[in-house]
């Protein structure tokens, strides 16, 4: 039973009409790209070129022999100019390759995959959750022999602010995000196939339904963060609940983003490696839009191609601004969960906490919770360091959604309290 | 852009926040306020105006030299002691001597809240406490026709005008009327329209109960209070004085349960957190005022019911915590 509704949730200001009809372009091919060697969830790639190579578009530069990895592979034809570490988005040091572009590229061309079977193209493809989880699709394209996948969802809903990447990728490329989820479908034996939509998004919502046919439904949910996350999506879909430490599988359902779907259709039908994805850079800068970025191109660089900042700039966001990561540096590349660059003004941005703030039991937090949890209580303990009170209130089912420091009005740092509280819980072995 | 750069600050997620800080709802609670703090200086007059700003100024100051002398940082920016000043004179008689609302005032700051912690930190309602402090330490000042209750100074305004007539509130004597013959003396009905309106018996805030309500569904509208407290609240005073075969709707007007049910059970620090448990609370509240009315000797018993559900609070949240996503029963 459809519910469409989950628990708690809110609704920031979308601030996405900055970017939601701006077509996708291309983004110049900058001087030097620098590509870190773990760019998705699970074990990190080890360079397989040397400096001084020549690598041609699409060839693999990065690769391990591990179950939950994905390889790298060079965006564009040029030079290896140097391995070393590199900064990230995420505030990581970590093993990089540098590239120093051709200057004549063909980026219609690359070096296709190859592999046994479709899986194997997947996993070859080297193509992770593009919403920002980059988690290696294959795994998930791989489910455990004891649970049947009833459902595929694409997850379309985008509820971040800011961020329209995947909204442009589903009205431009509606048969690229329906092809996929055709593929998934089958490739998982999926009974039914389902493209989740949130409702500002009447225009990807009409491209898809063109597209797909009597097998792919497109669903329209409410607007309201966070649609996207998977356990909401799937109980606003489907009414199931993932089980406490089950796998959203236990419910019958998977879950892929639309941009990995068009990644994973790429790969099958095209030998597809994943070398660029969609960004939205917005905020405060001179030219917002949607820039298709090969992977390794400087955040620094983006924002000059995107005209550079217009304006005083207090934070500048990799991914939205609900989960993803201030920068402290602009010189760290794009990889592959970078779905947007956001710089907020000041003013827009939260202001940086200061000092220990009193929670005023208002109970915001509590109602807008969309996981049932007590944000300020965990928050309390962790303050105190009362770490097995903090475990009782089930820090682990916190999704990290950021709902409980958004809704604060005396600006406790709920959600980071939390994460305290749960690195000390899985710490001590609770499950 | 080296300017913003130099300004860029780090920080963990989400970056964004919502526009309400802890300042706006304060500041909101006083908009819903003010209409009927300035109808009750428009009708009763300078008393009232002297109460409001004694209890409110005396509210500042208390908070404010506890922060100095105990080396604090300065709070009175978040709007709280701002609130429970005014809350206080809202609940105040118009003609208490303005020594015991000075009184109400330091107690309601310095011993509910700051020797708690400060703001969040109080399991009681600061402007109760010192309200329910001044009225037993100084139950006579607070009445003047003792033998008919405690909360009985207020000058009667009949027909004939103010004719200093110290005469009890209408609550007052229909719970005399009631304890006496069982029956009432006067006509009820005939007091809902000035009840609603223009009723210079009881406190400030009992000066009109629409302007009350209006105040009340304008926090409900603007997301600040959760209607869950006034609707148990009001309900269940309505429901037991139809119990107890009283006229539910005078019952509901008259006395303290508007201010109360829509502005003082309503203090987030004292009240439970989750929805379920803000009904019991509400309906809580509800039923110990009715009780105080119907049973007890008390027949304005708002303050004393409040108080008595802030302490269950923690309880209430205790025993109604949410059930976690993912979990079928709470302890599974």
């Amino acid at each position: 039973m459809a519910r469409q509704v989950f628990r708690g949730g809110v609704h920031p200001p979308e601030h996405k009409e900055a970017t939601s009809a701006s077509a996708i372009q291309w983004a110049p091919v900058p001087a030097r790209l620098v590509l870190p060697m773990s760019q998705h969830l699970g074990a990190p790639c080890v360079p397989t070129v040397a400096v001084g190579d020549r690598v041609a578009r699409g060839q693999v530069i990065g690769s391990v022999d591990a179950m939950v990895s994905a390889p790298i592979h060079s965006p564009v034809a040029g030079t290896v100019t140097g391995i070393s570490d590199t900064l990230t988005t995420g505030g990581a040091r970590v093993a990089a390759v540098t590239i120093e572009p051709d200057a004549e590229q063909d980026l219609q061309g690359y070096v296709t995959v190859t592999a046994d079977d479709e899986r194997g193209r997947v996993r070859a493809a080297g193509i992770v959750g593009l919403g920002g989880a980059t988690f290696p699709s294959v795994v998930k394209l791989t489910p455990p022999k004891d649970m049947h996948i009833e459902v595929v969802i694409l997850n379309g809903c985008e509820c971040e602010p800011f961020l329209t990447c995947d909204h442009r990728l589903m009205v431009e490329q509606p048969e690229r995000v329906v092809a996929g989820a055709r593929h998934i479908g089958r490739l998982v034996g999926a009974k039914r196939i389902v493209i989740a939509v949130e409702s500002n998004k009447p225009d990807a919502v009409e491209a898809l339904r063109a597209e797909a046919g009597s097998d792919v439904e497109v669903q329209v949910l409410p607007t309201r963060y966070p649609q996207g996350a998977e356990k909401q999506l799937i109980y606003a879909l489907l009414g199931a609940e993932v089980p406490h430490g089950k796998l959203p599988a236990a419910t019958g359902a998977l879950v892929h983003n639309v941009a990995t779907a068009a990644a994973i259709a790429d790969a099958l039908e095209y030998g597809k490696p994943l070398t660029e994805r969609i960004v939205t850079v917005t905020g405060e800068v001179a030219r917002p839009g949607n820039y298709r970025v090969v992977l390794g191109t400087l955040v620094s660089e983006l924002i000059e191609i995107a005209g550079g900042f217009s304006g005083p700039v207090e934070r500048v966001i990799a991914g939205g601004p609900m989960t993803g990561q201030a920068l402290a540096s602009l010189d760290v590349p794009v990889t592959k969960g970078t779905s947007g660059i956001v710089a907020l003004a000041p003013g827009v941005a939260a202001p940086a906490i200061s000092g220990d703030q009193p929670c005023i039991r208002c109970g915001r937090c509590t109602v807008g919770c969309p996981m049932g949890l007590e944000p300020y209580a965990i928050a309390n303990y962790a303050n105190r360091r009362m770490w097995d009170s903090a475990a009782a209130r089930r820090p682990i089912d916190c999704i990290e959604c950021g709902v409980c420091s958004y809704v604060c009005p005396t600006r406790r740092p709920l959600l980071q309290l939390i994460r305290l509280a749960k690195a000390a819980a899985l710490a001590k072995g609770v499950s | 852009m080296d300017d913003a750069v130099e300004r860029r600050v780090v920080g963990p997620a989400p970056h964004i926040a919502a526009p309400t800080t802890c300042t706006h709802i304060m500041l909101w609670v006083v908009a819903a306020l003010a209409p009927s703090a300035l109808w009750a200086v428009v009708t009763m007059g300078w008393v009232a105006a002297q109460l409001l700003l004694i209890c409110i100024g005396v509210a500042l100051a208390t908070e404010y030299l506890w922060n100095a002398i105990a080396r604090r940082p300065q709070t009175l920016t978040d709007g709280s002691a701002l609130v429970t000043g005014l809350l206080l004179a809202m609940s105040l008689p118009p003609r208490t001597p303005w020594w015991v609302a000075a009184a109400a005032a330091f107690v309601a700051i310095g011993l509910a809240k700051q020797l708690f912690g400060g703001l969040g930190h109080n399991l009681f309602n600061p402007a109760l406490v010192g309200r329910a402090f001044v009225a037993v330490s100084w139950a006579g000042v607070f009445a003047a026709a003792p033998s008919r209750g405690w909360f009985q100074t207020l000058p009667e305004v009949t027909a004939e005008g103010f004719d200093a007539i110290s005469g009890a509130t209408r609550l007052a004597v229909a719970a005399a009327d009631r304890a006496a013959s069982g029956a009432y003396g006067f006509d009820l009905a005939a007091q809902y329209q000035p009840l609603l309106l223009r009723n210079l018996e009881g406190s400030l805030g009992e000066v009109s109960a629409a302007l009350l309500i209006a105040g009340g569904l304008l926090l409900i509208v603007r997301g600040i209070i959760d209607w869950r407290i006034p609707a148990g609240y009001i309900g269940t005073m309505a429901l037991v004085s139809w119990a107890f075969g009283a006229d539910a709707l005078f019952h509901i007007l008259a006395g303290g349960v508007m201010l109360g049910a829509f502005f003082m059970a309503t203090d987030y620090v004292s009240s439970p957190m989750s929805k379920t448990g803000r009904i019991v609370y509400g309906v809580g509240c509800g039923l110990f005022n009715a009780v105080g009315r119907f049973v007890g000797a008390m027949p304005e018993s708002t303050t004393f019911a409040i108080l008595f559900m802030n302490g269950l609070a923690p309880l209430i949240d205790r025993m109604t915590r949410p059930r976690t996503f993912g979990w079928v029963k709470r302890d599974a």
